[in-house]
């Protein structure tokens, strides 16, 4: 589960869910979001695209192929057939005609001749049942077979009209007297006084269901013949014993094998081979499920989908993977690109603010020093005479007035002191012992107050060439920050890494009250106080931010409400441009 | 110890000397340039404490003009402004630059490590 996360989190751009947070902002250049799905989108396209066009056409061409070939195959296979079952009716009718033309009608009603020409044909030919002597009638004058059949009319019987009229007759398959399905062959012959009379056999229907069923067919195909009411003659495996009505159309009349298509009962789409039978009521029916016959496109098919899914997975996954990381950069770089206009952009308001500060700060240094000097003058005058010098009330006042005047001086000059940029007095220094003798200032406090102060300084961080006065007061100035954020029992943590050659990074953490996120881009502003109208002047970030960037170092600010602040410091190592002294 | 003290606003000079003078010092005050060149080739000054910014005349060419007519005397700035060009300027030519407004105790103190006394 947890390799399905990773998985999914690396293909999730980086932005996907911070521009909930930036889209407020007016510098979001693009809409990650729309523009990854778009890359995605075209991505996959160009690559999916040709893959499904490719996929339909060859699906297509080889379906016709396929179809093609099955319709040639199943016409040269009806057409076979239907030559042997003609062929089949054909010898037996001139076998017929041939006892006809070689015994004279006297002659074949002869019980013994009869039996004999009988024996012959089933030994000849096979499949004769029995031969039987019809004179114009319909009196079976002679008969030879199993059955007894002497002196039957079959006068009513339609078959015997039929051959009257067409000289040859095969029937359809009937159960006659005996109950079994069979079909009679019947040739027209004349006697000597010039009547007609007919010699008739009785065929076996198993040798043409033998013929039928003997062709090549697979499984889910078979054959059969049925006659042209669509009654089946000859047994089928799915549409019923003989007689019944099959539940396909019957196909129009047609000189040569053809092939439709068509639905049968079930629904099943089937395909049908046919031919009509010369000189019989037959059609030769072979029918195979469409299903059957397209067994080898459908796998091909499948197979075809499969690579096809394939495909289409392995583009995604590049298509994903290609415009996450292209997006990625983009974004990376678009905000790497805000955070520098950011930086520079509090770094010249706050350079504004220095300057304006600085305006105001000697504006007022010059009243402030008239007050001074003449309440100042006021106190020396009082103090000369008794009777003022002695009313503590007076003195009281115009202390009061000194006081307020030195504070006022103190602010502004704070605040010069931000606007003024010092040429920092660079020298080597081991920034192990500059933070420990800052932090010595606060050991007492934090024995009293029970804070816990840890100190992480590897050996191994090289001497800096900085200004010391500068360092000081920075550091000063945020461990101040942090006491007065820690209640009792809190803890500060400093620490000092190395960043690369250039850079030494150190963080002053600690676990207090914490800054509120939307107070933080203020907190380094003049002024800027969250410790109540008791507090500091709000100037100590602002100087210590002054002061870092005239190191040529920047100051950063993390901070969550409850859990603490931490204040990163980075300064380089030596001061490009800035020679020590 | 004889004091000059130089300024535009007349408010704060006049009463600065005045309270240098109950503090035992010598002390004159003028709020031009051009005054200060008259009262300093009467009177011979120790020192001078000079505003840095002045109308028609900077503390600094007043400065030069002071060290013509007595080569010995040496100078204290003041300034309300803490400029970058002030400071660096004024840490340069004097031996103390101070910032308004200032206890009159740190002046007296700075005038006197300037002459030794």
């Amino acid at each position: 589960m947890a390799e399905f996360k990773d998985f999914i989190t690396w293909f999730k751009p980086k932005f996907w869910h911070t521009d909930i947070i930036t889209s407020s902002d007016s510098k979001v250049l693009f809409n990650y979001k729309r523009f990854w799905l778009l890359s995605t989108f075209l991505r996959v396209s160009i690559s999916v695209v040709p893959l499904i066009i490719f996929l339909i056409i060859n699906l297509g061409f080889s379906r016709t192929a396929l179809r093609n070939e099955n319709y040639l195959r199943t016409v040269r296979l009806t057409s076979n057939a239907r030559r042997t079952i003609a062929y089949f009716f054909e010898e037996r009718l001139d076998a017929l005609k041939f006892i006809i033309r070689e015994n004279e009608f006297q002659r074949l009603n002869e019980p013994d001749k009869l039996s004999s020409i009988l024996q012959h044909l089933k030994m000849g030919f096979g499949g004769f049942v029995d031969v039987g002597i019809i004179d114009n009638s319909g009196m079976q004058v002679n008969y030879a077979g199993p059955f007894d059949l002497a002196g039957r009319n079959y006068r009513d019987q339609d078959w015997f009209r039929k051959c009257f009229e067409t000289g040859v007759y095969i029937s359809d398959v009937f159960l006659g007297y005996r109950k079994l399905p069979h079909l009679i062959a019947a040739v027209k012959g004349p006697t000597r006084d010039g009547s007609d009379y007919i010699l008739r056999a009785t065929l076996d229907i198993s040798r043409i269901t033998q013929i039928v069923s003997s062709m090549d067919l697979s499984e889910k195909s078979e054959a059969f013949l049925c006659n042209q009411k669509g009654l089946l003659q000859t047994p089928s495996r799915y549409y019923g014993d003989v007689f019944k009505k099959i539940s396909l159309p019957i196909p129009k009349y047609s000189p040569h094998s053809e092939v439709i298509e068509t639905t049968d009962r079930e629904n099943n789409s089937v395909f049908i081979g046919y031919a009509y039978i010369e000189k019989s009521p037959f059609i030769l029916m072979l029918v195979k499920r469409n299903q059957e016959l397209m067994k080898g496109w459908y796998s091909l098919r499948k197979e075809m989908i499969w690579l096809f899914v394939g495909c289409t997975m392995v583009a995604l996954i590049a298509a994903l993977s290609m415009s996450t990381f292209m997006v990625n950069k983009i974004y990376l770089a678009d905000q790497n690109r805000l955070r520098a206009m950011d930086r520079l952009e509090s770094t010249s308001r706050l350079a504004s603010i220095g300057r304006l500060a600085a305006g105001i700060a000697h504006e007022i240094n010059n009243p402030l020093a008239v007050i001074n000097e003449n309440a100042g003058l006021i106190k020396d005058l009082f103090a000369l005479k008794k009777e003022y010098s002695d009313d503590p009330q007076l003195m009281e006042l115009i202390d009061a007035v000194l006081e307020s005047v030195e504070r006022a001086g103190d602010i502004t000059k704070e605040l010069l002191g931000f606007a003024r940029t010092f040429e920092p007095k660079i020298q080597p220094l081991q920034l192990n012992k500059v933070i420990n003798e800052v932090v010595s200032f606060y050991r007492k406090e934090a024995l009293y107050r029970n804070i816990n102060i840890n100190i992480d300084i590897p050996e191994d961080i090289p001497v800096i060439h900085s200004d010391l006065g500068n360092l000081q007061q920075i550091f000063l100035n945020l461990i101040n920050n942090a006491f007065q954020a820690l209640d009792s029992g809190g803890r500060l943590d400093i620490s000092v890494t190395r960043q690369g050659e250039r850079y030494v990074v150190t963080s002053i953490s600690d676990n207090g009250c914490g800054i509120p996120e939307a107070e933080q881009k203020k907190i380094f502003e003049p002024f800027y106080s969250t410790k109540g109208p008791t507090g500091g002047t709000g100037l100590g970030l602002y100087i210590s931010f002054g002061l870092v960037q005239k190191l040529k170092g920047d100051i950063s600010v993390k901070s969550k409400t409850g859990e603490g602040t931490t204040f990163t410091v980075r300064l380089p190592v030596t001061l490009e441009g800035v020679a020590p002294k | 110890m004889n004091i000059l003290l130089v300024d535009d606003e007349e408010k704060f000079v006049s009463r600065l000397a005045e309270r240098l003078i109950i503090r035992g010092f010598e002390a004159d005050w003028a709020t031009t340039c051009d005054e200060a060149i008259v009262k300093a080739e009467k009177k011979k000054f120790d020192i001078a404490v000079l505003d840095v910014k002045m109308p028609r005349m900077s503390g600094i060419d007043l400065k030069k003009k002071l060290e013509k007519i007595s080569p010995e005397m040496k100078f204290i700035f003041v300034t309300g402004h803490g400029s970058e060009e002030d400071y660096n300027v004024g840490s340069k030519e004097a031996s103390f630059y101070i910032i308004k407004p200032f206890r009159i105790e740190m002046l007296v103190e700075k005038v006197k490590q300037t002459l030794n006394v």
